[in-house]
């Protein structure tokens, strides 16, 4: 396990120092890619399933394809030459090396004395079958012991989809006159190509399954609110590179992929105001049902639930905002 | 005894399964290293990602039996027989459509090209 945990790690490493080395910003991209898919084999090698399963969804994937789509507005190289300052380059490296310095002082990967064995986590591991009683722990600590945390990255999602759309516009841009040359230059797309189209249709629906899955079978196996949206709005991407931005705008409309959004994180909230006024704390799910744990399960399932819908439809949202711009 | 010598044999299978899906991979990846352009290195690459890894999987799938490991193994493997042939397909068709020409070698006595 460690050589092989030395070995994703080191490429974790060689991978981004290849994606700011490379000129070519398409290069770039897919050493960025390559960057997350480590780091995520990395997650999986420490146990960290439900992270790794983000990381591959977000990283690996739709940030990949946001990149991308984002390259075909701006332009594929580099602008500008290559400066090395030498102040910024003595403070990095003098930064760099303190951190090195204070990583000294961690303890020891998976040291039973180490401080966050000793205090939080045998806690969680002990009381999450008595309060809870789900078998995945993680779940549990995100959604319900620390429901305040997961509650404002759902509205830092949230806020992120308001501000991609308040820079690039939140309806596609009328179409602009095109040209012959143009028109010809842009004949060949993906849309021609019919084998394509068949292979990465019939994986659409395997892939909304499957978000299907990590969204509802979050108790019990890795997965969640976060990984299910990801890969939700993976599938919407990959219609949308299939059929077409205007296709996949049609399908989900900027509007109400809005709506969903803003409706997920007020499902979020409303299920920690609705436990108040039963007489709870703010989200404290456990006096949403007579028996306090099921009622735990009961929060615990809205607000993943809240959590996929603003993660999906805030992804969808800022790919087709991205997509639907014209490219000339 | 009959058993354990299905069990010897199994394992042996899956083994030696694992360990021609390994030689593929490592034959891609001389191949993507040693080819002079796109599409030879493409054909290279294609090796390793469809014989390399179903070899690899099917070992694996013998290795762990009748159980839901080797259910999820299935569909990674069908997952991958559909798509790293497309996305090859994909990728040296964008390299035809972009102009890569392919390297054509001439043949010296009778000048046509090979």
């Amino acid at each position: 396990m460690s050589f092989l945990f030395f070995f994703t790690l080191s490429f974790v490493l060689i991978s981004a120092v290849l994606a700011v080395h490379a000129r070519d910003l398409f290069v770039s991209t897919i050493w960025l890619g390559v960057f997350s898919l480590m780091m995520a084999s990395n997650f999986f090698i420490l146990d960290a399933a439900d992270v790794a399963i983000t990381e591959a969804a977000v990283g690996a994937g739709v940030s990949t394809v946001l990149f991308l789509s984002a390259l075909a507005l701006t332009g594929e190289k580099e602008s500008g030459r290559r400066v090395y300052r030498l102040i910024p380059s003595i403070a990095l490296l003098t930064l760099a090396v303190v951190l090195m310095i204070v990583s000294l002082d961690h303890p020891r990967l998976g040291d039973p004395s180490a401080p966050v064995h000793q205090h939080i986590a045998p806690w969680y591991l002990s009381e999450t079958p008595v309060l809870i009683d789900i078998p995945n722990v993680v779940t549990a600590v995100l959604a319900s012991f620390r429901g305040y945390d997961t509650l404002g990255e759902t509205l830092v999602v949230f806020t992120a989809g308001i501000g991609v759309l308040s820079v690039l516009g939140f309806r596609p841009k009328r179409k602009a006159v095109v040209t012959a040359a143009q028109v010809s230059r842009r004949t060949v797309r993906i849309r021609d190509h019919l084998i394509l189209r068949v292979v990465g249709k019939l994986l659409i629906p395997v892939i909304m399954l499957f978000a299907l899955v990590v969204q509802f079978h979050g108790e019990y196996s890795p997965g969640g609110g976060f990984s299910a949206g990801a890969l939700f709005a993976a599938a919407v991407m990959l219609y949308g590179i299939l059929e077409g931005p205007d296709r996949s705008i049609k399908a989900m409309p900027q509007v109400i992929m809005l709506r969903l959004a803003a409706l997920g994180a007020s499902i979020y909230i409303f299920v920690g105001i609705f436990g108040m006024l039963l007489g709870g704390n703010f989200l404290d799910y456990g006096v949403l049902s007579s028996n306090p744990v099921a009622g735990q399960q009961l929060g615990i399932l809205l607000i993943e639930f809240g959590v996929g819908l603003t993660v999906a439809s805030v992804l969808t949202m800022v790919f087709n905002a991205f997509a639907g711009r014209e490219t000339y | 005894m009959e058993n354990e010598l299905f069990q010897t044999l199994t394992s042996l299978l899956a083994y030696s399964c694992i360990a021609i899906g390994s030689a593929f991979i490592v034959i891609g990846g001389i191949g993507v290293l040693r080819m002079p352009e796109i599409y030879t290195r493409m054909h290279a690459s294609s090796v390793t990602e469809t014989a390399g890894s179903l070899f690899v999987l099917i070992g694996l799938m013998i290795l762990s039996g009748l159980s839901l490991a080797t259910v999820k193994l299935f569909a990674i493997a069908l997952f991958l027989l559909f798509t790293s042939p497309v996305s090859t397909y994909a990728l040296v068709n964008t390299a035809l459509v972009a102009g890569q020409k392919p390297a054509v070698v001439k043949d010296q006595t009778s000048g046509a090209s090979v």
